[in-house]
């Protein structure tokens, strides 16, 4: 029975650690603004000319 | 010209990443415009914050449309090395950006982004303090609701598939948790259901809210009063479980786009700062602080921010923000100027003569502010839902007087069930979710409402009011016929070629008619309000009005263009409004079912062409000045009728304040319109009266699924008026009842508009 109780405890923390994340998530203003994360990851930094013309 | 800017700092991708990037840069921004950046006072209200060397600013760039924006914006810091970062947020238009004042002024970072064509678009309103920020509070209560109903089910399993007496002391740890977790439901979730019920009582009307607060705390303190005297397990999982998939709608239906701004007024047009003479040297100033006998300077493309008498040069106003007719026009030196127009040819000098606030634009607002605040309509789910409240509460007294006279200990138990079972939250999820979506369907068509009051509003509706220019009535396309001696293809060439030269919408609509052509013209003269002339392979051709090109002036029907060759008079174009595609047909199809009126700012000239459109039967006013548009709204309403205004422009703003249901037109995403009820994509008014259909179908989607969950509660009730209600029962009746009306509501509202092909 103690480890019913136990594994409760865990579950919950488990389920409270991704509120706490959902939570920080929003508040970052992760669902502000849907277009350009995604579009920003695909950019890279060009290597310069010189480089490049190796 | 931002090729060579681009390529110096290898940000040439630019151009690969979509085929057609940026915008060309039609307007070739004034050396001083951006000089109000450096007043410090302008400074402050616009800049976030600022220490020995940063500064962060937000400018709002319309501009924005697409993944190359993005990425030139972001690298800003690559072209200018006081630039430290860049972060653009592209639904709002707005880039966020730090710079390095010591380096960079910001008139500099102004100018910078102009030079790239992302000119940002500084207006009097951001001198009110920022807007407020989408309020957050909603999505965490939701998020905190979600959480625990999700564990209060789970803990609630062991109850329902039984525990052993051995397992006796698990079961209270169970239930104790979950009147834990069920507390943050509550006290915190629950809290806009405590508002909004705490706000009606307090003008003495039972609004949905009421009954629902009350059914959530009589489930609460039921499920407490039986877990301490250990009589059973609670209602907490139905409990949480309501608040959760209630919140859920309210989410949904409260959706905002953030692009688009339902409250805008007169400050959103006007700039921040404007140039005023003094005594020779010109001080940039903000518009609040400009006094009556002030000398304005106004530069070309600068908006007039105050009623003034035109003191020197010779201006040409276009009032498309506030008329929506495309045509400027023409005042000289001693004219009284109203604001609102745009200068169009060169700079001219005005002397004020009102303030900014007591402008003609500007009163026309505030007049229109005060009706803002009148009561919108009651939605009808609230009326409903009184019904409800009322027969419940007769129900429960009976059984309670009955139970009096037979065991009284059973009075507690029954009372409460009836109260739990009876909430109208069903009522509540079918309105929010059914709107939530029905708003989706729109938006994606091109209708944006500022609410789902909205849709309410515009079920009702039995008069429809159109503005006519810039409503249904397209200002980028006219259409021309030519009358007179006939043209050879060599002098229609000439023609063409001629009016490319010049920038007067009649010249650009003419040149859209006949197609561009590039033939060197000598000798080009425009003369600004008059006409225009050159030399094309030695023939002196002329363009203009009548008394331009004839000399003569007969005040005849509509706008002409007049062509002379060589000194002869050919004959003249006459421009006629270019009716939107879809209007003939869409006025046709609502006009059984709906009172039409039109009201045009315009002269009659058009009064035969819109009779054969709509018929003998429609109002159709011309002549018409703001105040006698909102006049006729007022008569129309005292009458009894429900309109529906449908304009553009800053002329329709008070009339559509007035009317019931105030829709904007606006012709592409980044154009202002004025304070409405919604936002009309132009390109969908065809579907205008599909939307009407659909909005109708909103409440009868919401009766049908509220009688379906009537016949849950009348199930309900049989068990709880006998004081028999299991949490069991209670625990599959109330989920189950709200997700079949879900799907009801949703797959409904989705069908309709389908078949209504929108």
């Amino acid at each position: 029975m103690g480890v019913i109780i136990l594994l409760l405890i865990a579950s919950i923390s488990v389920a409270g650690i991704f509120l706490f994340g959902f939570i920080w998530s929003v508040k970052k203003g992760q669902y502000e603004d849907e277009y350009s994360p995604p579009v920003r990851m695909l950019f890279d930094d060009k290597p310069s000319k010189k480089s490049s013309q190796q | 010209m931002v090729y060579q800017l681009l390529n110096r700092h290898e940000l040439c991708d630019y151009y690969d990443l979509n085929t057609n990037p940026g915008q060309s840069q039609r307007i070739t921004v004034r050396k001083d415009k951006f000089s109000f950046l450096e007043d410090t006072g302008i400074q402050q209200e616009l800049i976030h914050f600022k220490d020995d060397s940063t500064t962060h600013i937000t400018f709002y760039l319309p501009q924005i449309h697409c993944s190359s924006c993005l990425y030139l914006l972001e690298n800003l810091h690559k072209i200018n090395a006081g630039i430290i970062k860049a972060t653009v947020q592209f639904t709002r238009k707005e880039v966020d950006i730090i710079f390095h004042h010591n380096i960079l002024s910001l008139r500099g970072v102004a100018e910078l982004l102009t030079s790239i064509g992302y000119e940002p678009y500084i207006s009097l309103q951001q001198l009110k303090k920022a807007k407020p920020r989408i309020p957050r509070t909603l999505i965490y209560q939701l998020g905190v609701a979600g959480f625990c109903f999700a564990n209060i089910m789970l803990m609630s399993f062991p109850e329902y598939l039984g525990l052993e007496k051995a397992e006796q002391e698990l079961q209270y740890a169970f239930r104790y948790l979950n009147l834990l977790l069920a507390l943050p439901v509550l006290l915190f979730s629950a809290e806009p259901f405590y508002t909004s019920a705490w706000k009606s009582l307090k003008h003495r009307f039972l609004n949905i809210d009421a009954p629902i607060v009350l059914a959530i705390w009589v489930t609460f303190l039921r499920s407490v009063v039986e877990v301490i005297t250990d009589t059973g397990g609670g209602y907490f999982d139905s409990f949480s479980g309501i608040v959760f998939f209630m919140l859920i709608g309210r989410v949904l239906q409260d959706k905002t786009y953030q692009q688009l701004s339902f409250e805008r007024d007169y400050t959103s047009y006007f700039p921040i700062a404007v140039t005023v003479l003094k005594d020779d040297t010109e001080i940039p100033t903000a518009l609040p602080s400009i006094k009556p006998g002030d000398t304005l300077s106004i530069h070309q493309d600068e908006l007039i921010p105050a009623d003034g008498i035109l003191t020197k040069g010779r201006a040409y106003i276009d009032y498309s923000f506030v008329t929506g007719e495309s045509l400027p026009v023409l005042k000289e030196v001693g004219e009284l100027i109203y604001a609102g127009g745009k200068q169009t040819a060169g700079t001219i000098e005005l002397l004020t003569i009102k303030e900014v606030a007591q402008s003609y634009l500007t009163r026309l607002w505030n007049q229109a502010d005060k009706p803002a605040q009148k009561e919108k309509g009651i939605s009808f789910v609230h009326l409903l839902s009184r019904y409800f409240t009322y027969i419940v509460f007769g129900i429960a007294l009976l059984t309670a007087a009955y139970w009096w006279a037979v065991d009284t200990t059973k009075i507690w138990p029954a009372v409460t069930a009836i109260l739990i079972i009876a909430c109208p939250c069903a009522l509540l999820l079918s309105n929010t979710f059914t709107n939530g979506n029905i708003l989706r369907i729109f938006s994606r068509n091109g209708l944006y409402l500022r609410n789902a009051q909205a849709i309410e509003e515009m079920a009702g509706i039995n008069e429809i009011v159109f503005d006519k220019t810039g409503t249904l009535t397209t200002t980028t396309k006219h259409a021309v016929d030519y009358t007179g001696d006939a043209l050879t293809i060599v002098q229609l060439e000439a023609i063409s070629a001629l009016a490319g030269n010049s920038r007067h919408p009649l010249s650009k609509a003419l040149v859209q008619h006949l197609g561009r052509k590039r033939i060197p013209v000598e000798q080009f003269r425009e003369r600004i309000g008059k006409g225009i002339e050159g030399s094309i392979n030695g023939s002196r051709y002329a363009l203009g009005s009548q008394q331009f090109i004839c000399g003569t002036k007969n005040p005849t029907g509509g706008t002409r263009v007049y062509v002379s060759i060589d000194g002869q008079l050919k004959g003249f174009f006459q421009f006629h409004n270019f009716y939107r595609d879809e209007v003939s047909a869409l006025l046709t199809r609502i006009q059984p079912d709906y009172t039409l009126a039109i009201l045009s700012g315009d002269n009659e000239n058009e009064r035969y062409q819109l009779e054969k459109m709509v018929g003998k039967n429609t109002t159709l006013l011309f002549h018409q000045q703001p105040q006698d548009k909102l006049r006729y709204i007022e008569i129309e309403k005292e009458k009894g009728k429900k309109i529906m205004m449908i304009g553009d422009g800053l002329n329709d703003a008070i009339a559509l304040q007035e009317s019931d249901m105030g829709i904007a037109i606006a012709e592409h995403s980044n154009t202002f319109t004025p304070a409405s009820d919604g936002i009309l994509d132009a390109s969908s008014l065809g579907k205008l009266d599909r939307f009407l259909l659909l909005a109708k179908g909103n409440k009868q989607i919401v009766i049908a699924s509220f009688v379906m969950s009537i016949l849950y509660n009348i199930i309900g009730l049989y068990f709880a008026v006998q004081g028999e209600l299991s949490p069991l029962v209670a625990a599959i009746l109330m989920p189950s009842s709200s997700l079949s009306i879900i799907l009801l509501t949703y797959g409904a509202s989705g069908i309709y508009a389908r078949k209504l092909q929108l």
